[in-house]
């Protein structure tokens, strides 16, 4: 299916938010993520089923002031 | 200095953004003392480590770590980043960022009551970037903000203090509040000014970063900020109109 990841429309195989990440190859990579718009924690990711047309949001630390 | 029931040792407090390189950045810190780090969070890329190294290198400078929720324009945006940051740097810290207008990246006043009011009952400990505006404030502290981050001037403009009206209102009206200067600093001059205003502590960025010799420059606020601090806690005269002979009068040979 496809839904956006960080702004951009990607195809899919991942039906949970954990499988997307495994998909993509974060694996144990130091990641928050959200869900159209909604913070999921990592504990609760397995259960966050994704549909077409959700929006992914995938962010790391970086530089801020 | 205590934030939070933190103590911090320096009134500096240093951004990591737009340095040359993370060893220049490691230098600035090193010769700040900087007591606290502001960070962010931002899109990673699949397969991309760049948040990893980053955090290492955050970690590594071996002071308090206070994620932002910089470039946030919605309350709902605002909510989820601080959420995501208090995952991935495990604190319930957050510099609050609800900006409300493009070019002088003000803080959205409403935007930012609300946010904080949620943020806080969601158990954060949330450091509101805000204006010099006491209403504002009264609303922050009444949503349980205990600290808070006044602005000096515009993000990245080095312009300094430009409203020592409204600052010295805000620092008199709420003398118990520790008050961080924010934003708009350039010069060491200014971040002295602020410390002898009676702000506790300044927070810049741009104004190290952005030097020819960023880590020369984190110890001169250093140093600026200590004077500044130091001046404060001394009692400053009070300025007058007219000169007064600082030598004695009495005494002076009559050589007319």
């Amino acid at each position: 299916m496809q839904i956006t990841i960080n702004g951009e429309r990607t195809e899919v195989r991942a039906d949970t938010l954990a499988a997307l990440l495994d998909e993509l190859g974060y694996g144990e990579a130091k990641v928050a993520t959200a869900l159209n718009e909604d913070f999921v924690p990592a504990t609760a990711r397995a259960g966050a089923s994704l549909a077409p047309g959700d929006r992914v949001e995938i962010v790391a630390p970086r530089q801020g002031g | 200095m205590e934030l939070y029931g933190t103590e911090i040792a320096s009134r500096l407090m240093l951004g990591t953004a737009q340095y040359p390189s993370p060893s220049v950045l490691a230098e600035a810190f090193r010769r700040s003392g900087a007591g606290i780090a502001t960070v962010s969070v931002r899109r990673e890329s699949g397969g991309q480590q760049a948040g990893a190294a980053f955090w290492e290198l955050a970690r590594g400078l071996g002071v308090a770590i206070l994620p932002n929720t910089a470039g946030c324009h919605s309350v709902k945006e605002a909510v989820t980043t601080a959420h995501m940051a208090r995952e991935l740097f495990d604190t319930p810290w957050i510099k609050l960022e609800v900006i409300g207008h493009a070019d002088t990246l003000q803080p959205d006043p409403f935007g930012l009551a609300e946010a904080a009011r949620i943020l806080v009952e969601d158990g954060f400990q949330v450091f509101p970037y805000t204006t010099e505006d006491v209403v504002l404030a009264d609303r922050l502290l009444s949503a349980g903000c205990e600290v808070l981050m006044p602005w000096g001037a515009p993000i990245g403009t080095g312009l300094g203090l430009t409203n020592i009206y409204g600052l010295r209102t805000l620092r008199a009206q709420f003398p118990e509040v520790p008050m961080v200067v924010d934003a708009g600093l350039g010069l060491p001059s200014q971040a002295a000014q602020a410390m002898e205003m009676g702000f506790d502590a300044v927070l810049l960025n741009t104004a190290v970063a952005k030097a020819g010799d960023p880590a020369a420059m984190a110890e001169g606020f250093a140093r600026a900020v200590e004077a500044g601090r130091l001046a404060f806690e001394a009692d400053p005269m009070e300025p007058r109109d007219m000169a007064a002979p600082s030598t004695p009068v009495i005494g002076k040979a009559f050589l007319e």
